[in-house]
């Protein structure tokens, strides 16, 4: 297959599964089915591009035959491979955990096409070497989730909504203006082209202006502090499987990106920005996890968890040494896995029970031995207890704060890391190990519940095989990170081999 | 011009955020679709503020004229336009929609998703 192909295909096939299923949406078994092959295609074309750029190194295509920079540029490199191969997955999952749902007429008739339509959306934001393609995509992948978000319009859905879209708009907003100053001074959109042109050495002031919009944008996309209150505010409120593909998806798209412009554009030329991400890093960690350890409903819990793992993953990008964006690859890897599976198994808590209030909820470890097991394993990788995969993730940043004698940062990340283990067990606590208490809900709705199950037992088994043969995952990721620190790969297989006139400088550095 | 046109936008963004910060919901939309109009012209004076050359290719040349506007920001804020046209649309509806269930027009009043 040629590399054109493979990568159109990603935006292809959600492309063509969304439209089919829009077409046949008064049939709900064929349209659940054209969901399931759609997103098992992406997962395949993602495994697909891994292999090959594992073996190849980067591959870019025109579209329109467009020479670069004036067209459009697709490119993968191992980390977007990666992110795409991830996203298929959890799509294929997801798909497969609506089963239910969908059944049961919950979701109505454009859910798939609308999960179809949201993953075009993420795939093409991975994908994409353009600045302002970017945007377009994350407005597509927007668009996508604010209805997805609203579908079943109660009264808490909407009021979670309601912030949701006003803060995304106001980062799209910001992001424009971002791309829209690049532009301005350099002429071009294209990414790798943006790095070649600022590799000049008169070019340093709008970097600045242009690099703080940029993490405002992402930032608030991908729920850092202090942008992250539209996320614990909105994500309990749909139904579990959308807050579960919301969870594992949507904010690693704004930490995507921000890897990707970060190490592309302002990083070398400015490195103060790297240090405010350091900071803003630390303080997502510890708000995240303190407003997890003040609330008492799962999917809330899990949510604040969210905002504060991604401080870690932000945290490595910070630290921009081999072994800090190693390890933020594999975190987020990890974390898109683990925490869609959290999400899904209060799904299961809330299919069963019909609650996911912890004061209301018990008894489950006797109950259902077989959930509290998924739950035990996931809660614990999360947490990072060995040797599941969560604990190579948080190793990995360790050890590299360590090299970096960062102290600080290293004594907030195992502090976090405890409370996140505080939280965990909350839930553990509260939901399978107590009696239930004698207001609590006591329905045991166990009908239909194998197509839900599926999924949470295959991620189970991913952290599980993700930490016992975590050394090829992470060493992937040792390659990936290489590919994102010294970004002539990137440019010369979008621009040709002589597009380098200027030493790129490498984005990796080392903090005194 | 570009004196203007930078007043402009720096007079949009500034009751942008104004009308955002209202606690009113429909002040709240007319706040985002400003800032969106601010955003637009700034990308749009980005290409250039030039008038009378029109950006296109004469015959048998293979370059504009000079002293042509860069016409490509004119294409990204066409786009941007219509994505935030989309984006208004769904947000004017999703406050409707709000307004009817809550009975309220208060912004303060939607915190029941973040109470304890």
């Amino acid at each position: 297959m040629s590399d054109a192909l493979l990568l159109f295909l990603p935006l292809i096939v959600p492309a063509a599964a969304a439209v089919l299923a829009l077409i046949i949406r008064a049939f709900k078994g064929p349209q659940a089915i054209v969901g399931v092959l759609g997103a098992a295609g992406m997962l395949i074309v993602g495994l697909m591009l891994v292999a090959r750029t594992d073996a190849l190194g980067v591959i870019a295509t025109q579209s329109g035959m467009w020479p670069a920079p004036f067209g459009i540029s697709l490119v993968a490199d191992r980390l977007a491979a990666a992110m795409v191969a991830v996203a298929g997955l959890v799509a294929l999952a997801g798909s497969i955990y609506a089963w239910r749902d969908l059944a049961d007429d919950k979701l109505g008739p454009y859910f798939v096409p609308l999960m179809q339509f949201l993953l075009m959306g993420v795939q093409g934001s991975f994908l994409t070497a353009d600045l302002f393609n970017l945007y377009v995509w994350f407005e597509v992948m927007l668009v996508a989730s604010f209805v997805l978000l609203t579908l079943g319009n109660k009264r808490q859905q909407l009021e979670g909504a309601l912030k949701y879209v006003v803060l995304n708009i106001l980062a799209s907003a910001l992001f424009l203006i971002g791309a829209g100053l690049i532009y301005a001074q350099l002429g071009t959109l294209n990414m790798a082209d943006v790095a070649v042109r600022l590799a000049h050495p008169d070019q340093v002031d709008l970097v600045r202006t242009s690099g703080v919009l940029l993490i405002a944008a992402f930032g608030l996309k991908a729920g850092l502090f202090p942008l992250f209150f539209w996320l614990p505010s909105s994500y309990h409120t749909p139904r579990p499987v959308v807050s579960a593909i919301f969870a594992g998806l949507l904010t690693k798209v704004g930490v995507y990106a921000l890897m990707r412009t970060s190490t592309l554009t302002f990083a070398a030329k400015a490195p103060v920005l790297l240090e405010l991400i350091y900071v803003i890093a630390l303080l997502t960690m510890v708000s995240g996890v303190l407003g997890a350890a003040a609330h008492f409903d799962m999917r809330r819990i899990l949510s604040f968890h969210i905002v504060s793992q991604i401080g870690y993953i932000i945290l490595g990008l910070a630290m921009m040494t081999p072994i800090a964006i190693a390890g933020a690859i594999f975190y987020t890897l990890h974390h898109i896995v683990l925490k869609t599976n959290l999400f899904f198994i209060s799904g299961l808590v809330q299919h069963i029970r019909g609650t996911n209030d912890l004061a209301r909820l018990g008894g489950l470890a006797k109950a259902t031995p077989w959930i509290a097991a998924l739950f035990f394993i996931s809660a614990f990788s999360l947490a990072g207890i060995p040797p599941l995969s969560g604990f190579w993730a948080k190793l990995a940043i360790v050890l590299a704060g360590l090299d970096l004698k960062a102290w600080g940062a290293v004594g907030i990340a195992l502090g976090t890391g405890v409370l996140t283990l505080f939280s965990m067990t909350k839930i553990w606590a509260e939901v399978f190990w107590k009696d239930a208490p004698p207001d609590a809900n006591t329905t045991d709705n166990r009908t239909g519940l194998w197509p839900m199950l599926i999924p949470c037992v295959g991620f189970v088994c991913i952290t599980i095989g993700l930490g016992i043969w975590g050394g090829h995952v992470f060493g992937f990721a040792e390659r990936a990170a290489e590919q994102l620190l010294n970004p002539r790969e990137y440019i010369e297989a979008i621009l040709g081999p002589d597009a380098i006139t200027v030493e790129v400088p490498s984005a990796g550095r080392m903090r005194p | 011009m570009n004196m203007l046109i930078a007043l402009t936008v720096g007079v949009l963004f500034a009751t942008g955020v104004f009308c955002l910060l209202r606690r009113c919901l429909m002040r709240l939309i007319i706040g985002l679709v400003l800032l969106g109009q601010a955003a637009n012209l700034l990308v749009f004076s980005a290409g250039g503020l030039k008038s009378g050359v029109p950006a296109l290719i004469p015959l048998g040349s293979m370059t504009p004229p000079e002293g042509a506007a860069d016409p490509l920001p004119q294409a990204l804020v066409l786009t941007a336009v219509v994505i935030g046209f989309g984006l208004t649309v769904f947000a004017i509806t999703l406050i409707h929609r709000a307004r009817a269930t809550s009975g309220n027009d208060d912004v303060d009043a939607f915190n029941e998703t973040d109470r304890l």
